[in-house]
């Protein structure tokens, strides 16, 4: 099972949970079981068009999966998932 | 409300004296309650915005997510997060809330003034999604250090 980790923000509709766990092959197939057991989770991820928001980071272990194969990147049982939102401002 | 013990507020406005005349970042950690957050310890960042620095700030997510794990082993959580405003007031600007997606955190913000740390503020990020998000006022609790 690979662990995804759920930003503070994000646990509410996550049943409060910190990590969830998903059989997976793809950082999209892990992705999309977590909406699956979380739906609530899907409007804060994604656009009405399916498309992962542009301040939504998913790093791959230490790695931004968009400087690896995308959400199309390969995930192991001991891999960890983490879902980033930017955090950015200034005045 | 936000409750800090004096030792990380002070931390905080002293990383902006530091970085002046630019933005400084970082992390707020410790734990979630009802109508509070505690800060149990402060994580600095590195700003990325070296194109605008002194008046916009950004945190690599890789930091976020090295941050993260290292809380985590502590029993923390990434509650909020602060940055200051050199030579601008301590309140949230559109940018601010434009950019703002970590909702039921804190986001804390010191006025840096000629150098000098002046005013500090902290701001909830309130709402249910991008569509109704806002920034309301929070109290900001220092805890003085146990002797």
């Amino acid at each position: 099972m690979t662990k995804i980790n759920i930003p503070t923000p994000l646990r509410q509709y996550a049943s409060k949970q910190p990590t969830v766990e998903v059989k997976a092959g793809t950082v999209a197939e892990a992705l999309s079981g977590l909406v699956a057991k979380h739906p609530d989770l899907r409007r804060h991820l994604y656009t009405d068009e399916g498309k992962l928001r542009s301040f939504v980071n998913v790093y791959l272990n230490d790695e931004d999966v968009r400087y690896l194969q995308k959400e199309a990147t390969a995930i192991k049982d001991s891999d960890t998932i983490s879902i980033v939102p930017s955090i950015a401002g200034g005045w | 409300m936000l409750k800090i013990g004096k030792s990380e507020f002070d931390e905080i406005r002293r990383h902006g004296e530091e970085t002046y005349p630019h933005e400084c970042c970082g992390v707020l950690l410790g734990q979630m309650r009802e109508d509070e957050r505690v800060v149990t310890s402060i994580a600095r960042c590195g700003n990325t915005r070296v194109d605008s620095p002194q008046n916009r700030y950004h945190i690599d997510p890789r930091e976020l997510v090295r941050v993260q794990r290292e809380g985590r082993e502590r029993g923390e959580d990434i509650i909020g997060f602060y940055h200051s405003h050199p030579d601008h007031p301590a309140c949230w600007s559109q940018t601010d809330l434009a950019e703002a997606h970590w909702f039921g955190c804190s986001y804390v913000i010191t006025s840096v003034e000629k150098g000098k740390a002046a005013i500090t503020n902290s701001f909830e990020l309130s709402g249910s999604d991008e569509s109704d998000k806002e920034f309301l006022d929070e109290k900001i609790e220092v805890e003085r250090a146990k002797t």
